[in-house]
C-alpha cells in the first residue's frame, strides 16, 4: 500500500491509540518483552527483519522470508510497526535495532545513514544489486555515494485511473500527452462528467500531481537540485511547472464539483466518486495504491471498469515519481547481509509477486508472474523509467516534516491555496519562504 | 495535566485550616502517606510542566537557551494566531451557551409530564466519546443534501420551494452567436429574429442518464410561416464531434423551457421544446425578438451549504459539542433543582410573584454555585478541547478550525518543531490559569 495512505491511517490510527493508552502509559514501554540476542545472529543462525507489514502483506512477506530461510538456513524472525521510524528511533536508543528493515520513507534511510546506524552493503549483495537492478532504482538506495540499501517493493505516484465507461461514452482513448490530455479533458466534460477528481483536501495528493509535472517538465537533474534546496521555489522551473498544472486545474469544469467542493474532497472520496453511478467524475489522480481502494470501497473491478494511464508526459520522454521499500542493515552481520543479496534477486521478487500486490523494480523478474495485468504494466513503466534514469521517490518525503509532509503547512498547504488562486508567483514565494525556515536556512 | 495538578492542590490546601486533623501531630507518617501520590504527582504532572516550561526557552536541536525565540516564531505562525482566536471564540460563546441551555432544559422538564425521559434522550450524547461525536457531525455535515442529515433537512424545505430544472449542469457549447454570462444563467441568442426565421442552441456537459428516453435525433430547423422555430440539442456525440452544428447523433432536447423577448427584454412568449428539442412560437407579432433557453432550465436544486468548509467549520463544530455536552448540564442542573427549598418558591408564589419573578428572583440565585460548577468545568473542557476539532474538520478547513491544543500537538508531533510546540502550550498554560485562580476560590469559600 502507498506511502501516503499509511501515513494518514497511521496518524489517524496514534491518535486513537493514544486516548485509550493514555492512562494506562506509566504501564512501561509495549515491545520491552522483544527476545534480544537476536542480534547477534551468526552462520546458520536468525536475523531480525523489520518492515510496515501487517496483516495479508505480512503473510506475502512472509513467503519471501521463507524462501530465504529455505536456501540459506538462517531463520528469520519478523517484527512489523506501522511507525517504522519511531520503532527504529527506540530499537537503536535500547541498543538492539533488527538486522535488516524495510524502509518506506527515503528521509527516514537518509537521517538513520547520517547518524550512522547503517552498514554499507557487503561486495556480495552489491554485485547481486548490479546484476538485478538498473542504475536508477540502485541510487535510491544509496545516500551520498554511499550503497546502503536494496529497493525491494516498488511503487508509482505516476497512474492516472480512468473509469473506462465513461471513457467510452465519451468517446474518448486514454491520453499519451499532457496536451492530449487537456483535449481529452474537454470531450470528457462536454459529455456531462467532470474530467478530474482529486483528494486535494489531504492536500499530499496536490503535492504528488506537483511533483510529476515538476519531474517532467523540469527533468530528473533539476527535481533532485529541487529536492534538496539547491535550486529555490521561486526559481522558473516551479514556476513554469505550476502554470502547466494550473492548465487543468483553473477550469472549473474540469474538476468533479468544481474547485470549491474539490478543496474538500478527501482522498478516498476522491477515488469512490469516480466509480459510483452515475459517476462523479471521469478520472481520479493518484498512485498505484488507488487500485486497492476501488477494490475495497466500490463496486467497480481493477482491470474492468477501472483501469490507468501513466502520468502524460509534459517534455519529451516519460518519467516516474516512485515510492517504495529500501531494504537497508542496521548491524554487521553477515546474514543480514546475505539476506539483502536475497532481497535483490528475482527469486525474492517472485515470491510475493506471484500473489499479487506487489511491484518489484527487478530487471530480471519475468513479467508473467503478475497475477494480472495492472500490475505488469505498472512494473513496465518502473522498469522503463529506472532503465532510462528518470525515476525518483517522492519529493516530499525528502522533505523536512514540517514543509513536505504536514497538512496545513507547507507545501500540503501552498498546494491547496495555489488550485484556488491560480497565483504561481506567489505560491512560488511563499514555497521559498517555508523551505527556508524548514531547512533552517 | 495542569488542570489536574491545581485542582489536587486546591484541595489539599483548603484542608490544612480545619480545626481537627487526624495524625495532625506526626508529619512522617502524614509524608509517608503522601509519598505514592506525590511521587506520581512529580512524575507525570510536575517533571512534564518543567520540562515543557524550560523546552519553550531552548533550541529544541541543541538544548540551547534561545530566549523568546520559539514564542516569536508561535506568534509569527498565521496557524497559532487563528488557534488562539478560535479559543477565543469558543470560550466566550460555549460554556454560556451549555450553562444557559442546560438551565432552561432542566427547568422546563422539571415541568413536563415524562421530563425524566427527555433529560435521559439529552443524556445521551453524554454516554458517546467526544470522538465518536465528532464523526458522527462530520456524517451529518456532509454538504452532498444525500448525504449529509443537516443539509438533507434544509433541503428538503428549499426544494419544495424551487424545485429542479431539466438539465441542471448544462452549458453553452463553443462556437456559437449566443451569449452564457455565467454558468446556470439563461443562454440568450444575438441573432435579431422575425416571424420566419430559426435559431438553434447546442449545450453541452449534458449525461447520457440525463437525456430522457424520448429524445430524437436533433434536426436543423426550416423556417415555418407565421412563426419562429428554436431547436435546442445535446452538441456532443462520442469523441466530441464539431461545436456548433448538428450532427448524426446528436439529439434534441426535450422539456426545455424556451422564451421569446421583445427589444425592451420583456418576455413575451413561453414554450417548451418537443422530443426532437424544438419549440415553435406561432403568431409571435412583429419582432424583433431574441430567444433565450431559461436560467430555469439550469436550476440545480439544493446543493447543500459547506457547514465544514473554512468559513463555517468552527461554528459548526460548536454546534456538534453543545450537543454533545448540554446533557451533563442538564443532569448536573436537575439535580440541583430537586434539592432547591420547595418552601421558598412556594412563599414567594404565596406573596404573588410571576413564574418569572420566582425563577429570575429565587431560582437562578440559589442555583448559582452549581451554575458555577458547570460553568467553569465547561471553560476547562473547552480550553483542552483537542478530540473533536481534530476529527471533525476535514482536511481542507483544519486550520480554519485550529485550537490551542491542536496546534501544539500538531506543531510538536506533526511538523516535528517541538520547541514552538512548547511555546504553546505554555500559552495553554497561562490560559487555564485564571480559571484555575477562580476555582480555587469557589473552593475556598464552599468550605468556609
Amino acid at each position: 500500500m502507498g506511502g501516503h495512505m499509511t501515513r494518514s491511517r497511521r496518524w489517524l490510527l496514534l491518535i486513537a491509540a493514544l486516548l485509550i493508552a493514555l492512562p494506562a502509559c506509566a504501564g512501561g514501554t509495549p515491545g520491552d518483552d522483544e527476545d534480544d540476542g537476536a542480534a547477534e545472529g551468526g552462520e546458520g543462525g536468525e536475523i531480525t527483519v523489520a518492515a510496515v507489514w501487517t496483516g495479508v502483506e505480512e503473510e506475502n512477506f512472509t513467503a519471501v522470508l521463507d524462501a530465504f530461510t529455505e536456501e540459506s538456513g538462517v531463520d528469520v524472525n519478523y517484527q512489523s510497526s506501522d511507525d517504522l521510524g519511531t520503532y527504529l528511533g527506540t530499537q537503536i536508543e535500547g541498543g538492539s535495532p533488527p538486522d535488516v528493515a524495510l524502509i518506506p520513507q527515503p528521509g527516514l534511510m537518509r537521517s538513520l545513514a547520517a547518524d550512522g546506524t547503517l552498514v554499507e552493503l557487503s561486495d556480495d549483495a552489491q554485485a547481486a544489486l548490479e546484476e538485478n537492478l538498473a542504475p536508477g532504482s540502485q541510487d535510491l538506495g544509496a545516500v551520498d555515494g554511499t550503497q546502503y540499501g536494496i529497493y525491494f517493493k516498488a511503487a508509482s505516484k505516476s497512474t492516472w485511473w480512468y473509469n473506462t465507461a465513461v471513457f467510452e461514452q465519451a468517446g474518448v482513448e486514454p491520453p499519451t500527452s499532457w496536451d492530449e490530455m487537456l483535449e481529452t479533458a474537454q470531450t470528457v466534460n462536454s459529455s456531462g462528467t467532470p474530467f478530474v477528481s482529486i483528494g486535494a483536501s489531504d492536500g499530499w495528493p496536490l503535492t504528488d500531481f506537483f511533483e510529476n509535472v515538476y519531474l517532467q517538465s523540469a527533468g530528473p537533474e533539476m527535481y533532485d537540485q529541487l529536492s534538496t534546496h539547491e535550486i529555490p521555489w521561486t526559481d522558473e522551473s516551479v514556476i513554469s511547472a505550476l502554470e502547466t498544472m494550473n492548465e487543468l486545474f483553473s477550469e472549473d469544469a474540469n474538476l468533479a464539483g468544481g474547485i470549491s467542493k474539490t478543496l474538500q474532497t478527501d482522498f478516498v472520496t476522491s477515488v469512490t466518486q469516480t466509480y459510483t453511478d452515475p459517476p462523479d467524475s471521469a478520472t481520479v489522480y493518484e498512485g498505484d495504491f488507488v487500485a486497492g481502494v476501488i477494490g475495497g470501497e466500490t463496486e467497480a473491478v481493477v482491470g474492468e471498469e477501472a483501469d490507468f494511464f501513466d502520468f502524460p508526459p509534459i517534455e519529451g520522454e516519460s518519467a516516474v515519481v516512485g515510492a517504495g521499500d529500501v531494504g537497508v542493515a542496521l548491524t554487521d552481520n553477515e546474514s543480514a547481509q546475505e539476506f539483502l543479496a536475497f532481497l535483490a534477486t528475482p527469486e525474492a521478487a517472485e515470491a510475493w509477486a506471484e500473489i499479487g500486490g506487489f511491484i518489484s523494480p527487478n530487471l530480471n523478474l519475468d513479467p508473467s508472474v503478475y497475477p494480472d495485468e495492472i500490475s505488469q504494466r505498472i512494473a513496465e513503466t518502473i522498469t522503463a523509467a529506472s532503465e532510462s534514469g528518470a525515476i525518483r521517490f517522492d519529493m516530499s518525503d525528502l522533505q523536512p516534516a514540517e514543509f513536505g509532509a504536514t497538512a496545513g503547512q507547507g507545501l500540503f498547504q501552498r498546494m491547496q491555496d495555489f488550485i484556488r488562486t491560480g497565483d504561481a508567483e506567489a505560491i512560488a514565494k511563499a514555497l521559498e519562504k517555508d523551505a527556508k525556515a524548514a531547512f533552517g536556512e | 495535566m495542569a488542570v489536574a495538578s491545581s485542582d489536587v492542590s486546591a484541595k489539599s490546601k483548603s484542608r490544612r485550616p480545619r480545626p481537627k486533623r487526624p495524625g495532625g501531630r506526626r508529619p512522617l507518617v502524614a509524608l509517608a502517606f503522601l509519598l505514592p501520590a506525590l511521587i506520581l504527582l512529580g512524575a507525570l504532572v510536575v517533571y512534564p510542566l518543567v520540562d515543557t516550561i524550560a523546552q519553550s526557552f531552548q533550541d529544541q536541536d541543541t538544548r540551547q537557551f534561545i530566549g523568546l525565540e520559539n514564542y516569536r516564531r508561535a506568534l509569527d505562525r498565521d496557524n497559532t494566531i487563528t488557534a488562539l482566536k478560535n479559543t477565543l471564540i469558543w470560550v466566550i460563546l460555549v460554556p454560556g451557551l451549555i450553562t444557559g441551555g442546560g438551565l432552561i432544559f432542566a427547568v422546563l422538564t422539571e415541568r413536563v409530564r415524562y421530563g425524566t425521559a427527555v433529560k435521559v434522550i439529552l443524556f445521551m450524547p453524554m454516554a458517546i466519546s467526544a470522538l465518536s461525536v465528532g464523526v458522527i457531525w462530520r456524517v451529518m455535515y456532509e454538504q452532498d443534501p444525500d448525504r449529509g442529515l443537516v443539509n438533507a433537512v434544509i433541503g428538503a424545505g428549499v426544494d419544495t420551494v424551487k424545485g429542479q430544472g431539466a438539465y441542471p449542469n448544462a452549458t453553452l457549447s463553443g462556437e456559437q452567436d449566443l451569449e452564457q454570462p455565467n454558468a446556470k444563467a439563461a443562454v440568450t441568442s444575438n441573432q435579431e429574429l422575425a416571424v420566419g426565421d430559426t435559431v438553434t442552441f447546442g449545450l453541452v456537459s449534458i449525461t447520457d442518464e440525463e437525456v430522457p428516453a424520448d429524445a430524437e435525433q436533433a434536426v436543423a430547423p426550416e423556417g415555418n410561416e407565421g412563426a419562429i422555430t428554436a431547436v435546442v440539442w445535446r452538441d456532443f456525440k462520442p469523441g466530441g464531434g464539431t461545436a456548433g452544428e448538428i450532427e448524426e447523433e446528436e439529439v434534441g432536447l426535450p422539456n426545455v423551457t424556451m422564451e421569446l423577448l421583445d427589444q425592451s427584454g420583456e418576455v413575451v412568449a413561453s414554450e417548451t421544446t418537443g422530443s426532437d428539442g424544438s419549440a415553435t412560437f406561432e403568431d409571435p407579432g412583429g419582432g424583433p425578438f431574441t430567444a433565450r433557453v431559461a436560467a430555469s432550465n439550469f436550476d440545480e436544486g439544493f446543493q447543500g451549504f459547506a457547514w465544514l468548509a473554512p468559513a463555517l467549520v468552527t461554528p459548526a463544530i460548536i454546534g456538534a459539542f453543545v450537543w454533545g455536552g448540554i446533557g451533563f448540564a442538564v443532569v448536573v442542573i436537575g439535580a440541583g433543582l430537586a434539592a432547591l427549598p420547595r418552601d421558598l418558591l412556594e412563599a414567594a408564589r404565596t406573596d404573588g410573584a410571576t413564574e418569572w419573578q420566582v425563577f429570575r428572583m429565587i431560582t437562578v440565585p440559589l442555583m448559582a454555585p452549581i451554575l458555577g460548577v458547570v460553568f467553569i468545568t465547561m471553560t476547562i473542557n473547552v480550553l483542552k478541547l483537542f478530540d473533536i476539532v481534530y476529527v471533525t474538520a476535514p482536511g481542507g478547513s483544519i486550520n480554519a478550525a485550529n485550537v490551542v491544543a491542536l496546534d501544539m500537538w500538531r506543531t510538536s508531533f506533526q511538523a516535528r518543531q517541538f520547541g514552538i510546540g512548547a511555546a504553546i502550550a505554555v500559552f495553554l498554560f497561562l490560559m487555564v490559569i485564571p480559571i484555575m485562580v477562580l476555582n480555587l476560590r469557589r473552593f475556598r469559600r464552599d468550605e468556609s
